[in-house]
């Protein structure tokens, strides 16, 4: 199967400005991976490069085995599909779609076979006359979409394509990439800011940060064992709850703390170097904090905001910012209330003064989980 | 809440606005209807406006006495001629400028810019002593190449906010596609610029086309365009004026024509950077 890319020593830099100082990824052929970070992170420059719309200032890229970083966006066999789509007005939706294989120079009769097909299978046959200015916002996304996938590329290149639809269309237009790759099984490499999208098309997210990787693994593994402090925090929507602690006790068993209010924890991680009286974070996810008779941590709920399956309080603790939990959906606290939340100590994680996690002495049973059953019998694709 | 004009203000707008309109236009109109009228009637106290004698007479005398077809052939030649030679040099340039920028590129537009603030008459003695020993005096092509260099830093101009106006992605897309360099020139860049590129052909012809000062110093009679034919009428001779009215109509006619097709493409260009 093709597709394979690996990245080793890539760098970019504009004059004295270093956006990525060195990156070195392997991506699998077939793989499904999101380059995820906040703005400015490096993840779209990082497609771009492998891309071939901006040269590499150092580094190698290989795909399938063959160094393309010198070679142009057209010999590299990728298809991209862009935030704004990109589609070229003044064509109809099949001059779009089939512009590609134009460019490559294939037979007339040919051209028009693939764009046809291309456009049924993305429910695009009515409107292959059309101009793009004609189109819906979902519409012209599937255009777009169209004229990657007609080319039969090694990988798809997506940069972003979503931000641009309403909350609605951004689900819908999920689900069908999501369906897309489980059909086609070509590489994709997808760049987003959004977590959730992140968490649930990929394979393998790549977590950037000032255009260094912070972590890079399968969405339970970042979820349940983030390796510092920053993928702690960008994973996980609403964000990870953190809190100032200080070491009381460091044993085979776990890492005692004392939180805030005095009340102590024992964290089942690997103790490392840690002494008595060390500074530590403890991170612990909304859905982990639970409202309880006996808890360890005392507040008064500033906010409840009520979704209906779920509760958030947002409940303002002495010296923290707002500490989120989550609720039951018929939690009836109100706000201005006071309550205490009880943590359960095996979904806690601890960070060191540098930020990093200390390793759980017990691996999430999920965190090595596939995404995808084994298929039975072999796909029917023919390539 | 948008302001809602009142019948009687909208009224009281618009007729004001079609005042000033015809005022400004009076003159030309004027002139128009005086190359229709006879000599004598031309300058009779009271004026008339309408009701005189429409006679086609002059047009025929000053087609008999000077040749206009040989001056309007040499405006049209003159104005395409330099329009389409800035446009070759042009759209290389504005296609680097947009999509390719170094750190120089906005300082060599305004520079370029700059030098149409330059009173022509200070380059008058060189250009004319140049064209004097190289013997393009009184020839086309050394008008045309005055126009050109004339014009260029407009066309440039204007050619570059139109391509700046292109999304980038979607030349990138074309790249992505397969497209080398030309072929992404020709299939994408140049179809989604032409209404850009046709309004700036307009617009600079008819700035070739009125262009009076070179055309006035460096011709005679050869390559004498429709500036030199007006200004050959005015002379010490006497006044004629309804003579003068018909060479003066038949001199802008064509201009005026071209001019009144393409309001809009005029408007869109001249107002370009003004509005984002």
């Amino acid at each position: 199967m093709t597709g394979r890319i690996v990245l080793r020593g890539v760098n970019k830099t504009f004059g004295e400005h270093v956006i990525i100082p060195s990156i070195d990824l392997e991506i699998e052929a077939g793989q499904f991976v999101v380059f995820v970070g906040p703005s400015g992170c490096g993840k779209s420059t990082l497609l771009r490069l492998i891309a071939g719309l901006e040269d590499t200032t150092a580094g190698k890229i290989e795909i399938d085995g063959v160094d393309v970083s010198n070679l142009p966006p057209a010999k590299r066999g990728l298809s991209m599909v862009f935030q704004s789509y990109a589609l070229y007005p003044h064509m109809s939706v099949r001059g779009n779609i089939g512009f590609g294989l134009k460019m490559a120079g294939m037979p007339k009769e040919a051209i028009r076979q693939k764009v046809e097909k291309a456009a049924s299978v993305l429910n695009l046959t009515n409107y292959l006359d059309r101009k793009p200015r004609q189109l819906s916002g979902g519409q012209r996304q599937r255009v777009a979409i169209g004229r990657a996938i007609v080319r039969e590329p090694k990988a798809f290149l997506f940069d972003e394509p979503l931000s641009n639809l309403d909350a609605a269309l951004r689900v819908q237009m999920r689900l069908e990439i999501a369906q897309l790759h489980e059909s086609l099984t070509t590489t994709m490499i997808y760049v987003t800011h959004d977590q959730i999208e992140a968490m649930t098309l990929a394979d393998k997210i790549v977590v950037l940060n000032s255009g260094n990787i912070e972590q890079a693994g399968s969405p339970l593994e970042l979820y349940h064992h983030p390796v510092n402090l920053f993928v702690a925090g960008f994973i996980g929507s609403p964000k990870m709850n953190f809190f100032a602690a200080q070491v009381r006790a460091a044993g085979a068993a776990g890492v005692t703390v004392a939180l805030p209010g005095g009340r102590e924890i024992t964290v089942p991680v690997t103790a490392g170097n840690l002494r008595p009286g060390d500074k530590v974070t403890l991170g612990a996810r909304p859905e982990h904090l639970m409202p309880a008779a006996d808890g360890e941590i005392l507040g008064q709920v500033a906010v409840a905001e009520r979704l209906g399956g779920e509760t958030y309080l947002y409940i303002r603790v002495a010296g923290q910012p707002l500490v989120v939990a989550q609720a039951a959906g018929n939690d009836t606290t109100r706000v201005h209330d006071q309550v205490t939340l009880r943590i359960e100590p095996e979904t806690c994680h601890l960070f060191d003064t540098e930020g990093r996690a200390l390793p759980h002495l017990v691996r999430h049973p999920l965190a090595e989980m596939r995404p995808t059953a084994p298929q039975t019998q072999p796909a029917q694709h023919a390539r | 809440m948008a302001r809602a004009a009142s019948l009687q203000r909208r009224t009281a707008t618009t007729a004001a606005g079609w005042i000033v309109g015809f005022l400004i236009f009076f003159p030309i109109l004027w002139m128009v209807l005086t190359s229709f009228k006879t000599e004598l009637e031309a300058f009779s106290t009271p004026p008339k406006f309408l009701f005189f004698h429409w006679t086609l007479e002059n047009f025929g005398i000053v087609q008999e006495r000077s040749n206009y077809l040989r001056f309007a052939a040499n405006s049209i030649i003159l104005s395409l001629g330099s329009t389409l030679l800035g446009l070759l040099f042009a759209v290389p340039a504005a296609w680097a400028m947009a999509f390719a920028p170094g750190k120089r590129t906005k300082d060599l537009l305004l520079w370029m810019l700059s030098t149409k603030m330059m009173p022509p008459v200070g380059a008058l003695i060189p250009i004319y002593l140049l064209f004097k020993n190289t013997g393009l005096l009184d020839t086309r092509g050394g008008l045309i190449a005055v126009e050109f260099l004339i014009n260029l830093p407009i066309i440039v101009w204007m050619l570059f906010t139109y391509f700046k106006e292109i999304p980038g992605e979607i030349l990138e897309a074309a790249r992505m596609d397969g497209a080398s360099l030309w072929k992404e020139i020709v299939y994408v860049l140049t179809p989604m610029a032409i209404p850009g590129i046709a309004s700036t052909l307009l617009l600079n012809v008819i700035l070739a086309w009125n262009e009076a000062f070179w055309t006035l110093n460096l011709t005679t009679t050869n390559a004498a365009p429709l500036t030199a034919f007006i200004a050959s009428y005015s002379s010490p001779e006497g006044l004629f004026w309804a003579k003068l009215s018909a060479a003066s109509t038949m001199a802008i006619a064509p201009i005026l024509i071209l001019g009144w097709f393409s309001q809009r493409q005029l408007v869109r260009g001249l107002t370009f950077g003004a509005v984002k």
